[in-house]
């Protein structure tokens, strides 16, 4: 399958490909169930069920850091030995969960089948269980199958999967008028400042994907111009263009520079006037650049590592280079996807060790040897960095918090800059 | 299958990495898929451990599936062995490993690594995590001890101090740092030798020191319960089951301690616990029936119900554990009360169970916090699991008579202190002073949860409440208003009376206080 990526701007010279080192080792990222933490959020008419063990829950409420203080809308069906031995039907056990979770919440609209790593290997064929109970509700309910087991995903990659799966039910368009679409999941207060950003830009028809509610599932086909607001979602990307959508070009909407490149394509696909486009943003852009200042005088020169993980990093350390004046030393990612990074990787500097993959003991040994001022890693490995006398962000912030966007971008800046004031601050303990 | 939507406790192998977390010189290789390396965060984030666990993952994706997941367990183990160099090697599936039969415990034994070997099976599809410790820190001491030769046991020469072993505590235990700090300071003041403490801090060298001390101390029987009973059955180790939490029982854990070594002790350490004098002096009277309902590990449940019931002067009205395993003695502690205990992982049962009893505090967990704070119901955690606020910076341990002091302290600061009480009930009427007031020490965000849940009806389709009861409510102090609220409706429902007046708030009142 080829994805129908159009450059908007034909001159535009084909970006070299970047020089990449593989690893193949121990990883330490998280699985893609992770997604379900910020997808839940998102579409809260919607319930994840995760078909899996004692582990994908443990997982999801480790992750989950603190634990939410009403009933969460995932849970997990643990399978038990019973269920391995062939002793009970997996389908009945299955129904059974599923309607215990709809009496305890009636107004459910879309109920999420999530595969797992132990539902994978038992094979346990969760899109036809999700055909069978289409079935059964009738329509009352929608129920979506995906996968979000560590064997096929990381970390993001859930998201990717679980769009994916709701692309292939999309209605069909009934024109082929022009139409927006986002896509990757947004906070509310981001989806709003494009919003209104898109409207003063005059362009009308914009669909948020995915939406705040299931139902609000935007139309696909030919004439719908898909601009990618998250860096992980290649196969929804590829999946949009299979239904007809064209995919725009664009690095990813982080700082001012990104943001305005991402309008900007979206600008040019709905040929809106220049002069509208430099009018719109230059309010924004004017305050975004003076809330830069602050963070940058704390980033400037400063030498930065990224462990893999969010699939965030290639976009971030572009953006903390070009506009915060770091140093990347090694940007790792989990893996690297050339038709989405393809606007991203002609603004990325010189000299940086690029890594697809992990094998976490060198990748650690590199860190301590560098000696980095920043390193951006996960959760279960921060605090032992930082013990080791390094500072560190711990990257699953990055997709809890709003940090897209021109309004963002100072915010984005100080979620870096903070570990490096509170370094000048404490008078307590070492770092170096 | 059984849905799960918070779990008390993580999969089997997590109690593995707990215990290899817990010891120096362990390491553990897990057959596990990409993404199992979240279980470091719990170590490193909320008990803010300064290392990473020390464990190898195979962390197999799909493409490794179509090859041989066994060569990928070999090339593990081999790299694992090498940059960590541990002097014992575990080996363990996750669950998903489990399914794949690649047997990485075999494979380690006849890989030739140069390190002893200690295969684990860890049931993950029956099994949790308590067990896995337990599990694992038998066969650890069991593929240590195994084949040492069993001593002579001779009687102790009298000049000569007796010495234990204190088995079971473990990282992300419930204040286990401060627990042995604690025991290791009373039982140095008893004159009483601490041998081995593991699996916390404890190398394997240690481990094989275990059968010079004269009994083991079984000092979470969750975890170390089958070390001690295998440890009692080998070496003729007797072991000492009073688990010292609580001031009671210490003096009883001090008393098996002399019965089993058969020595005689001091008991000035009792003159450092304050808990006893706290709960006699006249403040504490307000505590006097208050009733609590406990939910815990089962060593944190039973332990509890005998604090809070003959230490505290409160009423016990409702006590249960998810520890399965330990369910018997949680069983007893309830019908000593007579109580029936609820026995279950569920936490909406936990929950339901929690709303129909409506006590005033619930000794629970972090799962217990957050339902305590949705009904608006005070709240301390005793047990695990538990959250980073759970791992103080602080001295703050359960046992012994400081961990007796620390007790006293956690349960009182969530509810009203009884001058205050007192004072609240007095300027009822003042405007500032008012009803809508919180503890002094507490946030003000909880006097709006406390209005929600004051205000919500308790039955769905209930009597009306006519206006004049309605004000006269509003005069009963607050922190007994909801209940007099859901008594006197309970009462109106079975009367089949359609609307309270002040009459029938007063009929209810008779009524419940029979």
């Amino acid at each position: 399958m080829t994805a129908a990526v159009i450059a908007r701007d034909a001159a535009a010279p084909a970006a070299p490909p970047l020089s990449l080192e593989q690893e193949r080792g121990q990883r330490a990222v998280f699985c893609g169930l992770t997604s379900i933490i910020w997808l839940h959020r998102k579409i809260q008419d919607a319930f994840f069920l995760v078909v899996g063990s004692r582990t994908c829950a443990h997982l999801l409420q480790s992750a989950a850091g603190v634990m939410i203080f009403a009933e969460p809308r995932f849970g997990t069906a643990v399978l038990q030995d019973r269920d391995l031995a062939g002793m009970a039907d997996c389908n009945v056990e299955l129904d059974r969960v599923i309607d215990s979770v709809l009496a305890r919440r009636p107004n459910l609209k879309t109920l999420f089948l999530v595969g797992s790593c132990p539902s994978e290997v038992i094979k346990l064929d969760l899109n036809n269980a999700a055909e069978r109970l289409r079935r059964r509700m009738d329509g009352g309910v929608r129920v979506v199958a995906f996968t979000g087991s560590g064997i096929e995903t990381t970390f993001s990659q859930g998201e990717d999967s679980c769009l994916t799966e709701l692309v292939q039910i999309m209605p069909a368009r009934r024109d082929e008028n022009p139409e927006l679409m986002v896509v990757g999941t947004l906070p509310d207060i981001v989806e709003d400042q494009f919003s209104r950003l898109f409207e003063s830009l005059g362009i009308a028809s914009v669909k948020f994907f995915p939406a705040r509610n299931s139902e609000a599932l935007p139309a696909i086909g030919p004439g719908t111009r898909v601009l990618m607001a998250q860096p992980y979602l290649g196969d929804t990307a590829r999946a949009l263009a299979n239904r007809g959508a064209d995919i725009l070009t664009a690095p990813f909407p982080y700082g001012v520079k990104g943001t305005r490149a991402w309008l900007a394509a979206a600008a040019d696909a709905f040929s809106v006037a220049p002069s509208l486009f430099e009018q719109v943003i230059a309010g924004p852009v004017a305050r975004a650049e003076r809330a830069l200042q602050a963070p940058r005088t704390w980033l400037q020169d400063k030498r930065i590592m990224f462990l893999p993980d969010s699939q965030l990093e290639i976009p971030l350390a572009r953006f903390l280079s070009s506009e915060c004046g770091m140093n990347p030393i090694e940007v790792g990612t989990p893996f690297y996807d050339a038709q989405l990074m393809s606007a991203e990787t002609e603004l990325l500097p010189d000299g940086v060790r690029w890594v697809e993959g992990q094998d976490l003991d060198p990748a650690l040994d590199r860190v301590i040897a560098a000696h980095p001022d920043l390193t951006v890693c996960g959760l279960g490995i921060a605090n032992p960095l930082e013990a080791k006398g390094l500072r560190t962000k711990w990257s699953i912030e990055l997709l809890f918090s709003p940090i897209q966007g021109f309004e963002q971008a100072a915010d984005l800046a100080e979620l870096f800059a903070r570990p490096l004031r509170r370094e000048s601050t404490l008078e307590v303990g070492s770092w170096s | 299958m059984e849905l799960t939507l918070w779990t008390y406790e993580g999969p089997p192998h997590f109690g593995a990495i707990r215990v290899a977390a817990s010891m120096r010189d362990v390491h553990l290789m897990l057959h596990s898929p990409q993404g199992d390396t979240y279980a470091d965060l719990l170590f490193t984030m909320i008990e803010r451990d300064g290392k990473r666990p020390p464990v190898t993952y195979t962390t197999f994706q799909a493409r490794d599936l179509g090859g041989s997941t066994a060569d990928k367990v070999l090339n593990t183990l081999r790299s694992a062995v090498e940059h960590h160099q541990p002097k014992v090697l575990l080996v363990a599936d996750s669950c998903t490993a489990e399914l794949l039969q690649d047997q990485p415990g075999s494979l380690a034994e006849g890989a030739d690594l140069g390190v002893p070997v200690i295969p684990l099976e860890m049931a993950a599809y029956s099994r949790k995590e308590n067990w896995g410790a337990s599990e694992t820190f038998f066969q650890l001491v069991r593929g240590l001890l195994g084949n040492q030769p069993i001593p002579e046991r001779t009687a102790r020469d009298p000049q000569q101090r007796p010495s234990v072993n204190l088995l079971g505590p473990t990282k992300l235990g419930f204040r286990c740092r401060d627990d042995v700090r604690e025991l290791v300071q009373l039982l140095e003041g008893l004159g009483v030798d601490v041998n081995v403490v593991a699996p916390l801090g404890a190398s394997p060298h240690d481990l094989l020191r275990i059968p010079a001390a004269d009994a083991n101390v079984c000092l979470y029987p969750e975890v170390a319960a089958a070390t001690c009973s295998w440890l009692e059955r080998r070496f003729r180790q007797p072991t000492i089951r009073t688990v010292p939490i609580g001031y009671g029982a210490t003096l009883d854990f001090i008393a098996e301690l002399e019965r089993v070594l058969d020595v005689s002790l001091s008991r000035e350490a009792e003159a450092l616990c304050r808990l006893p004098w706290y709960s006699r002096s006249v403040d504490s009277t307000y505590l006097t029936g208050k009733r609590v309902f406990i939910f815990a590990d089962a060593t944190h449940a039973v332990a509890a119900s005998r604090v809070a019931s003959r230490e505290m002067g409160f009423e016990v009205v409702g006590i249960g554990t998810y520890s399965r395993e330990q369910a018997r003695e949680v069983r007893a502690a309830a019908a000593e009360l007579g109580l029936e205990a609820l026995i279950t992982d569920d936490y909406l049962a936990v929950e339901a169970a929690i709303s129909e009893l409506g006590p005033e505090m619930v000794l629970g967990t972090q799962m217990e916090r957050h339902i305590a704070k949705r009904l608006g119901t005070a709240c301390a955690v005793i047990s695990t699991p538990a959250h980073v606020q759970d791992y103080p910076a602080r001295y703050s341990p359960q046992m012994g008579f400081e961990g007796a002091n620390v007790l006293f302290d956690t349960w009182v600061h969530p509810l009203i202190m009884g001058l205050e009480e007192h004072l609240l009930g007095m300027f009822r009427d003042d405007f500032e002073f008012n009803d809508e007031a919180v503890p002094s020490h507490l946030a003000v965000g909880e006097a709006t949860l406390r209005a929600v849940v004051d205000n919500t009806a308790v039955l769905d389709r209930g009597p009306v409440w006519a206006d004049c009861a309605e004000r006269e409510l509003k005069k009963i102090p607050f922190f007994v208003r909801g209940k007099a609220r859901r008594n006197t409706e309970l009462f109106a429902v079975e009367q089949g009376i359609a609307t309270i007046d002040v009459d029938i708030l007063y009929e209810a009142k008779a009524h419940f206080s029979r």
